[in-house]
C-alpha cells in the first residue's frame, strides 16, 4: 500500500527524530540522524552492529538522552525524560532481552509492568481480546517458564499493546524465531499497521525487511545514509548501503577430503536442573577434521547444555562419552579439554566469552593461559599477551575506542570477532561454537563464516549451534537438529531443505508443548 | 519521588582514585562535628589526634608498629575481596595463629630449645590462621553457606577459646592469678630493629608480603583467576578455573597472613599470650584494604592512615580524656565514607516518576 502513495502525500509521521547526536566519550554513536515513524507504516532500521541502532533507539524511548537534536511526537517537539513516559505517551519497545519473571504466569507479569491494580481475572480477560485480535497465541496462566523463546516474546508484545501504543518498536525480534513463528510475527505487524499504528522494525535480515516493511532508514558508522523503499531494493543493495561496500558471500564448501574424527560424542547424557529443555538424552555426533557441522534448533532445547558439556563446564559421568582428538575427555575440565587443541565459542559474550569489566586484553588470557606461550610457569608474559592481543585485533578486525578498553565497551560484532580470532589464533583442531553471529552485522558475520570455512579447508573440525537456520544452510557440510535435549542424525546440506529443518524444529517443538499441555 | 541508582558507564580511573580521598575528608567533617558535641574544640583534637602523633620519633615508630599488622592482614584480605569472597573473620584467623604459634613457644619454655622456635612459631602461626580461614571455605562450598556470617561467627569461637586458654591449661603458674600466660624466652620474641623503641622486624615480614601479593595478584595466572573468578564467575569458569580452588586458596592465604600476624604482634610487642591481643585489628583491616583499592601497595598507605587513628587515639585518651570508643568512630565512619564514595563515583542517583518494572 504504501509504495504506491505519491511522496506528497506521505502518511504523517507520529514520531521523528531531528538530528539526533549523542557522544559516548571519544565515540560518536549518531551524528545528527534524522528519522521519520509514520502512522500506518512498517519502519525498517538496517544497520551493522555499532552503526548506532541500539543508541537511536533509546533515545526515541527516553532510555538515553540526545547531546543535541528532538524528537517530534505528532509534530510536536517533546522529551521523554524516562521510558515510563514514552510509554505513557504511546511508545512501546520490546527489546531484544525480556524481562519476565520466569516463576510468575502471563498474567502475574503482565500485572507487574502496569500501573494501577487491575484484578487478574479483568486482565486475562484483555490478554485473551488482544491476542485474540491480534493472532498471538499466547495463554494467560502458563507459567512464563515453561514457554518457549517465541512465546516470551509474544508476551512481552501483549504486554507493549495492553498499553495501546501508536508507535511500536521491536528490537531484533526475529532472531530468536522458528521460521513460522517469524511469519505468524510478520501478520501480527501486519495487522498492527492496518489500524493506523506505527512500527520500526530493527532487523539484521534483509529478505524480512523487504517483505515486510514500507520504508527503511540506514545507518552507518553512526549516520544516517539513505532512506530507501526496501520494496525496490535487492538484499544485496540494503547490504551494499549498511556496509558500504560489496558484502562477500561465504565460499560455498570448498572440496577437500575429511580427515580423522577429531570429535565424537557417544551417549551423552547430562541430568536436567530443572528448567525447560535444558537435559541431554542420548547424543550421538561425529565430526571429521575438515568439516563443518552445524545443529539447527529453536533457543533452550539444549543447546547451552550441550555447548557446556562439550567444552568441560558441565561434568560429564562417562568419560568416553566424549573424545576429543581420539583422547577420552568426558572427565577432563575446559583446560584439559583446550590442551588437546579443542577450542570453544560460547553463545553469551559478555560473562561467559569474555569478562565484561575486564581489559581486552586481560581477555585474552581467558582461553590462552594453558597454551604455555603467554603464560609460562604460573607467570604472565604481559609482551607475549599484547603481542597476541594486536594480532586478533588486527587480523580479526576488532574495532574499538581507546587503547584497551574493558570488553563491556565493544559492539557486539567486534566482540564477536575479537573471540573467535582468540580461537582461531590457538589453532584448533576442533572448535565449537555456540551462536557465531548472533547479533552480529552482515559484514562481521560474513568474515566470521569465511573464516571458519577456512579453518575447516585447513583440516579443522567444526561444530556450529545456531538458531540462524539460513546460516546454517550456507556454510555448514551436515545439519542436525536440536529439540528437548535431543539430537537427530546430521544430513547432508545438499540433501536437506530449509522446510525439511524447519519442520523438525517446529514439530519437534509442537510435540514438546504436548507434553506441557497434558 | 522514588530515587534510583543508575550504574554509570564511563567511570574515569581519576574518579576512582579520589573516591578514598574523599571518603577520608568527610570522615574528617564528621569527626569534628563529633568534637563540638563532645565540647571539644576540633582543631585541638585534630592536632592532637592526627599531628602530633607525627612530630615525635617515638610515636612515627609506633605508627609503624600498629601499621605493620593491618597491612599484613589487609593485604590477604585483598585476595579474598578480589575474589568476591567476603571474609569478615580475620580477626578470629589472627587470634588462632597467634594461640597456634604461642604453643610452641609455651612448650620449649625454659628449654633453651634454639635459634629455630621464632621461624617455628611464625609457621605455625601462618598454618593456624590458614586453617581456621579455611573452615568458612569450606562451609561455603561444602553447603553454601555464606562466608560472611560463618567467619565473623568464628571470630568469637578464636576468641573465647584464647581466652580459656589463659585463664586455664596456659596460665602462668606465677602470675599472680592474672590472666596470661609465662613471658617468651628470647629465643620465641621478635628481634627489634632498633635500640629504642619497638619497632620489631615484623614490619620487614609484612613488607616481603606486600610484595609478593603485588607481584602474585598483578602478574600471575592465580592472581589472573582471582580477578577473573570475582569479576565473572561464569566467564572463569569457562576459562577453566576451579571456583571452589580459588575459593580455599584466597581463604588460606587471608587466614594464613591474618595468623601471621596474630603470632608475630604477641612474639613482639606483647610477649605473652592474653585476653586482649588486638585492638580489633583484623576488622580495621577491613577498611585498609577497601580504602586501599585492594591493591596491596594501596593497602600499605591506608594502613598507616587507619594507624593513625589507633595512635591518635591513644593521645586523645590521655590529654583529653577521650574513650578509645572515638577511634572507633573513626574507623567506622571511614568504612562507611569509602563504601558511600565508591557507589557515588561508580552511580548516579536519578529521581524517578511513578515505578517501572521494564
Amino acid at each position: 500500500m504504501a509504495e504506491n502513495v505519491p511522496a506528497n502525500a506521505l502518511p504523517a509521521s507520529l514520531l521523528e527524530a531531528v538530528g539526533l547526536t549523542k557522544r559516548f566519550g571519544a565515540l560518536l554513536a549518531n551524528d545528527h540522524v534524522s528519522l521519520a515513524i509514520r502512522a500506518g507504516e512498517t519502519h525498517a532500521l538496517l544497520g551493522e552492529n555499532g552503526a548506532g541502532k541500539s543508541t537511536l533507539v533509546k533515545m526515541m524511548c527516553g532510555l538515553l538522552q540526545p547531546d543535541s537534536g528532538e524528537l517530534l511526537y505528532d509534530g510536536a517537539p517533546i522529551v521523554f525524560p524516562d521510558p515510563a513516559t514514552s510509554r505513557a505517551r504511546g511508545v512501546g519497545v520490546v527489546f531484544q532481552h525480556f524481562a519476565l519473571f520466569d516463576a510468575l504466569t502471563v498474567v502475574e507479569n503482565v500485572a507487574l509492568g502496569l500501573a494501577g491494580h487491575e484484578p487478574l481475572a479483568t486482565l486475562a480477560a484483555r490478554i485473551e481480546d488482544c491476542v485474540h485480535r491480534y493472532g498471538l497465541s499466547v495463554e494467560p496462566y502458563r507459567r512464563v517458564g515453561e514457554l518457549s523463546v517465541g512465546e516470551r516474546q509474544r508476551v512481552e508484545i501483549v504486554r507493549c499493546l495492553l498499553g495501546n501504543p501508536r508507535v511500536l518498536i521491536l528490537d531484533e525480534p526475529t532472531s530468536v524465531l522458528t521460521p513460522d513463528e517469524s511469519e505468524s510475527l510478520f501478520r501480527t505487524v501486519d495487522l498492527l499497521t492496518g489500524e493506523g499504528r506505527a512500527v520500526l522494525f530493527i532487523s539484521h535480515k534483509l529478505d524480512e525487511v523487504r517483505r515486510l516493511c514500507h520504508r527503511a532508514t540506514v545507518l552507518r558508522g553512526g549516520k544516517f545514509i539513505a532512506e530507501v523503499d526496501p520494496k525496490t531494493e535487492t538484499a544485496s543493495s540494503l547490504a551494499r548501503l549498511m556496509v558500504g561496500a560489496e558484502v562477500p558471500r561465504t565460499p560455498r564448501s570448498v572440496t577437500h577430503a575429511l580427515g580423522e574424527p577429531r570429535l565424537l560424542v557417544n551417549k551423552l547424557n547430562v541430568a536436567g536442573d530443572g528448567s525447560r529443555g535444558s537435559a541431554l538424552h542420548d547424543i550421538h555426533l561425529e565430526i571429521r577434521a575438515g568439516e563443518i557441522v552445524g545443529i539447527a534448533g529453536v533457543a533452550g532445547n539444549g543447546q547451552t547444555t550441550l555447548f557446556e558439556a562439550l567444552s568441560g563446564e558441565k561434568p560429564v559421568v562417562d568419560q568416553e562419552a566424549i573424545i576429543i582428538d581420539k583422547v577420552a575427555a568426558g572427565g577432563l575440565g575446559p583446560t584439559e579439554r583446550r590442551a588437546l587443541k579443542a577450542g570453544f565459542v560460547p553463545e553469551e559474550r559478555l560473562g561467559h566469552a569474555a569478562a565484561p569489566d575486564m581489559r581486552l586484553s586481560d581477555n585474552v588470557l581467558l582461553t590462552t593461559h594453558g597454551d604455555g606461550e603467554i603464560v609460562r610457569l604460573g607467570i604472565i608474559r604481559r609482551s607475549a599477551l599484547l603481542a597476541r592481543f594486536q594480532e586478533i585485533v588486527k587480523r580479526f578486525d576488532v574495532r574499538f575506542g581507546g587503547k584497551d578498553p574493558k570488553a563491556r565497551r565493544l559492539s557486539g560484532g567486534n566482540l564477536q570477532k575479537f573471540v573467535i580470532g582468540r580461537e582461531v589464533l590457538r589453532e584448533p583442531v576442533l572448535i565449537v561454537v555456540d551462536q557465531p553471529t548472533w547479533g552480529v552485522d552482515a559484514a562481521a558475520a560474513a568474515f566470521i563464516r569465511t573464516t571458519l570455512r577456512q579453518k575447516a579447508a585447513e583440516g579443522c573440525a567444526v561444530l556450529v549451534i545456531s538458531q540462524d537456520l539460513d546460516e546454517l544452510l550456507e556454510f555448514t557440510d551436515r545439519i542436525a537438529v536440536m529439540s528437548e535435549g535431543r539430537l537427530t542424525a546430521p544430513v547432508p546440506v545438499a540433501e536437506t531443505s530449509r522446510e525439511a529443518i524447519g519442520l523438525a524444529m517446529g514439530g519437534a517443538q509442537a510435540a514438546g508443548e504436548g507434553t506441557h499441555a497434558a | 519521588m522514588p530515587l534510583r541508582l543508575e550504574r554509570q558507564e564511563n567511570v574515569s580511573g581519576l574518579r576512582l582514585a579520589l573516591a578514598p580521598l574523599l571518603a577520608l575528608v568527610f570522615t574528617l567533617i564528621v569527626g569534628a562535628i563529633m568534637f563540638v558535641v563532645l565540647g571539644h574544640d576540633p582543631i585541638r583534637a585534630f592536632g592532637i589526634y592526627f599531628v602530633g602523633p607525627l612530630l615525635d620519633p617515638y610515636t612515627l615508630q609506633e605508627l609503624v608498629v600498629k601499621a605493620g599488622p593491618l597491612l599484613m592482614i589487609g593485604t590477604g584480605l585483598a585476595f579474598c575481596y578480589r575474589a568476591n569472597r567476603w571474609n569478615i573473620g580475620a580477626e578470629g584467623q589472627y587470634v588462632a595463629g597467634a594461640v597456634v604459634g604461642s604453643w610452641l613457644a609455651l612448650v620449649t619454655h625454659g628449654t633453651d630449645a634454639g635459634p629455630w622456635v621464632l621461624p617455628a612459631m611464625l609457621v605455625m602461626g601462618a598454618l593456624g590462621g590458614a586453617l581456621w580461614g579455611l573452615i568458612p571455605a569450606f562451609l561455603r562450598v561444602r553447603f553454601g553457606s555464606s562466608e560472611i556470617l560463618t567467619s565473623l561467627m568464628l571470630v568469637y569461637v578464636a576468641q573465647l577459646g584464647l581466652d580459656y586458654l589463659v585463664r586455664g591449661p596456659w596460665k602462668d603458674p606465677d602470675g599472680f592469678n592474672f590472666p596470661q600466660s609465662v613471658t617468651f624466652d628470647a629465643n620465641a620474641v621478635m628481634p627489634l630493629l632498633m635500640d629504642e623503641g619497638r619497632l620489631h622486624g615484623g614490619i620487614i615480614l609484612a613488607l616481603v608480603a606486600v610484595v609478593v601479593a603485588t607481584f602474585v595478584l598483578g602478574r600471575t595466572l592465580v592472581g589472573y583467576s582471582i580477578e577473573i573468578g570475582g569479576s565473572a564467575p561464569r566467564a572463569a569458569a569457562f576459562a577453566g578455573f576451579d571456583e571452589r580452588r580459588v575459593t580455599y586458596g584466597v581463604f588460606a592465604v587471608s587466614g594464613a597472613l591474618a595468623g601471621l600476624a596474630g603470632i608475630i604482634e604477641v612474639a613482639g610487642p606483647i610477649g605473652n599470650l592474653q585476653p586482649s591481643i588486638s585492638p580489633g585489628y583484623g576488622f580495621t583491616a577491613i577498611i585498609a584494604a577497601m580504602l586501599g583499592r585492594l591493591h596491596p601497595v594501596g593497602i600499605v598507605v591506608a594502613s598507616l592512615v587507619l594507624a593513625l587513628t589507633y595512635i591518635g587515639g591513644e593521645a586523645a585518651q590521655i590529654s583529653m580524656r577521650l574513650p578509645f570508643d572515638v577511634t572507633r568512630v573513626f574507623q567506622g565512619t571511614l568504612l562507611i565514607a569509602i563504601l558511600a564514595a565508591d557507589v557515588m563515583v561508580r552511580y548516579r542517583v536519578r529521581r524517578v516518576e511513578g515505578t517501572s518494572h521494564a
